[in-house]
């Protein structure tokens, strides 16, 4: 590692002593309070801490925090990994996550969407992993059609190498000006943004996996990795098993898939990988399970309308038991419009409890897609409600933190 | 008149450009208010690459991102079976950017002005802030309508022509931005209120059921959407 200015040392120094006291204080991991002190001091921490690493970044709608996981947890045998492992994802936690493990030579970081240009610009990373783009909380994040736009133009800039999702249309436009690409077919099961053409706003045609524009060439490109089902082909046509994968569900797999094409990039192989993978149970507290009073609860994070469709892929087999718990603070998006693009009548022939702040929204949703449903006032009361057993529980952002709280904090 | 012999069309005007969030709530609640008062829907998506068909009873338009929008007014214009639809007196019900492209001009991404599809008496221009929050309006006396309550996410300023009246009387938020919200002509209304508009206002999708059918309709439990409206109308009032 090279030596930082003393100021940057200063800086470093400081920003970990307030998020030490921030974490003493009880208020959150501190990382971004850390890095907020250490960037006041020092506006260029990010680009000195960055230097001589070797950098991924990891963007998406959807799968942000656990593909940084997976990624980090398959790098272990290049050596230690800096990571902003707790989802702070702006410039602030990059700060931090670098500064707490300054003899990494690998980082994977978590960037929130919106930041990709400016972080890739002030780390000048190796390697961006983007993996789908999808309607979010409007009222805070960008519109994705721009956002994309964002991306491209940074990424025409860089001199980075991009590993993307090819099935989803938005992300292969947003990364097709990088200079060197890998396209990996981790498949898109949220369609509703991908109509058009993100070129020239012409229909898209698919066929199977492939789409392409009816009116200008844009089109699918071929991919060097494929996820189908259960099973990985590699470039050059060798398949793994998905088997020892912990984490439930297709948008899982797709992590996955996406991890193996970054780590091989750094010349770590699948089949050294994949073990690697199946060591990861849990994220932050997503599908963790948590045991009280008999019920086993699992607690699944939702914050838009494909990451539910997501969750609903993971539900135990009716009629087993969910509780939906909504809230619409800052970080959930204090609109709650999305409910109307989720299609809940999958949960028809279950027993449903609506809790959260926004539980009326949910409660008029859930009628509206006739599926049969009891309000009530918190989350205990519905734990409490269902027999000794197994208990699904979908949140979005804070209403899964106070769950989260309230029946500890498995990490 | 017999009210089941009532049958009504609802047309989803390009779900695939103009549906950025829960747009499709509108349709979900014009097809099950209608079906509680015995009259039968079908509903039509129709895409940005079919056309629009003429003889619907319900038009809805939702909202959108700044190139979807002008890509939609584009096609509308080009395709002009929603103003044929509008002549026959059918009802149309706009939101955000979907009310926007209904006037004669609306900003597009760099703020540039961008010919609308001229069905309302109105122009629509960038604002210098984003107006993002909840909105409460009371409505125009004559649509017999209560307060309405949603929410907003948009930069736009509207000027009402004299072609139309203002939908409310803005009472919390911006809507077009001089103290008035939404604006109608004849069976044509568009509001700021973004996406499933309908949800929070029975009151607003039963004034497009009656202009459909032509009739008064029943009134019915609204026990869900009315608790929900009150805590909204708290939520704002405290």
């Amino acid at each position: 590692m090279s030596e930082l200015p003393l100021r940057s040392q200063l800086a470093v120094a400081l920003g970990r002593t307030a998020a030490r006291m921030s974490r003493l204080a009880g208020r959150g991991d501190g990382s971004v309070i850390g890095g907020k002190i250490g960037l006041k001091l020092d506006p260029e921490l990010l680009t000195r801490l960055a230097r001589d690493r070797k950098l991924v970044l990891v963007s998406a709608t959807n799968g942000k925090t656990t593909t940084t996981r997976l990624i980090t947890s398959a790098m272990t045998p290049l050596g230690e990994v800096a990571t902003n492992a707790f989802g702070a994802n702006m410039p602030t936690g990059h700060v931090s996550a670098l500064a707490a493990a300054r003899e990494a030579r690998y980082g994977v970081l978590e960037c929130d969407e919106k930041y990709v240009p400016m972080v890739l610009k002030e780390t000048g990373a190796n390697v961006v992993a983007l993996m789908n783009l999808s309607r979010d909380q409007m009222d805070r994040a960008a519109e994705i059609w721009l956002l994309a736009g964002k991306w491209r133009k940074a990424l025409e800039a860089a001199d980075t190498h991009v590993i993307a999702n090819c099935d989803d249309p938005l992300v292969t436009w947003g990364a097709s000006t990088a200079k060197s690409v890998t396209w990996v077919a981790a498949g898109q099961h949220w369609r509703e943004d991908s109509w058009c053409c993100p070129e020239c706003g012409g229909p898209l045609d698919r066929e199977g996996a492939n789409w392409a524009c009816r009116e200008c060439s844009f089109a699918r490109p071929k991919p060097d990795w494929i996820l189908h089902g259960q099973r990985v082909t590699a470039p050059g046509g060798r398949t793994f098993e998905l088997s020892e994968l912990q984490l439930p569900g297709r948008a899982n797999r797709s992590n996955a898939v996406i991890a193996l094409a970054v780590v091989a990039q750094f010349g770590v192989q699948p089949e050294v990988g994949l073990p690697l993978l199946g060591e990861v149970k849990s994220v932050a507290g997503r599908y963790t399970t948590v045991e009280f009073q008999g019920r086993q609860i699992r607690l699944l994070l939702s914050k838009n309308p494909a990451g539910w469709l997501e969750a609903f892929d993971v539900l135990e087999p009716a009629p087993g038991p969910v509780a939906l718990s909504i809230n619409a603070q800052g970080p959930d998006g204090r609109d709650t419009s999305w409910l109307w693009d989720v299609d809940y009548r999958i949960l028809r022939g279950r027993p449903v409890w609506a809790t959260g702040e926004r539980r009326l929204d949910l409660a008029a949703r859930l009628e509206a897609a006739d599926v049969d449903f009891t309000v009530v006032d918190d989350i205990e009361q519905a734990v409490l409600a269902v027999p000794p057993g197994k208990l699904d529980v979908i949140a979005n952002y804070t209403a899964f933190q106070n769950i989260r709280t309230r029946y500890g904090r498995v990490v | 008149m017999s009210v089941s012999s009532d049958s009504i069309k609802i047309v989803w005007i390009y779900p695939d450009l103009l549906s950025t969030y829960g747009d499709q709530g509108n349709c979900i609640v014009l097809e099950r208010r209608a079906a509680r008062r015995g009259i039968s829907t079908r509903t039509v998506h129709v895409r940005s690459d079919e056309s629009v068909p003429v003889d619907g009873d319900i038009y809805l338009l939702g909202g959108g991102e700044d190139r979807p929008q002008i890509l939609a007014a584009q096609r509308l214009r080009a395709d002009g079976g929603l103003h044929k639809a509008a002549e026959f007196g059918a009802a149309i019900f706009a939101v955000c950017a979907g009310y926007q492209l209904l006037g004669s001009e609306f900003g597009g991404e760099e703020g540039q002005p961008v010919p609308g599809i001229g069905l309302l008496d109105i122009r629509s221009g960038r604002g210098e802030k984003r107006a993002v929050g909840e909105i409460v309006g009371d409505v125009a006396p004559e649509l017999n309508v209560p307060r309405i309550t949603g929410f907003e996410n948009h930069q736009g300023v509207t000027h009402l022509g004299p072609g139309v009246k203002p939908l409310a009387k803005t009472v919390v938020g911006v809507g077009n931005g001089d103290g008035f919200e939404g604006a109608y002509r004849d069976h044509i209304l568009g509001t700021y209120m973004h996406g499933p508009a309908l949800v929070r206002n029975p009151g607003l999708a039963d004034l497009l059921l009656r202009w459909a059918v032509g009739h008064e309709i029943q009134p019915i439990d609204d026990s869900w959407a009315g608790r929900l409206r009150e805590e909204r109308l708290k939520a704002v009032a405290s």
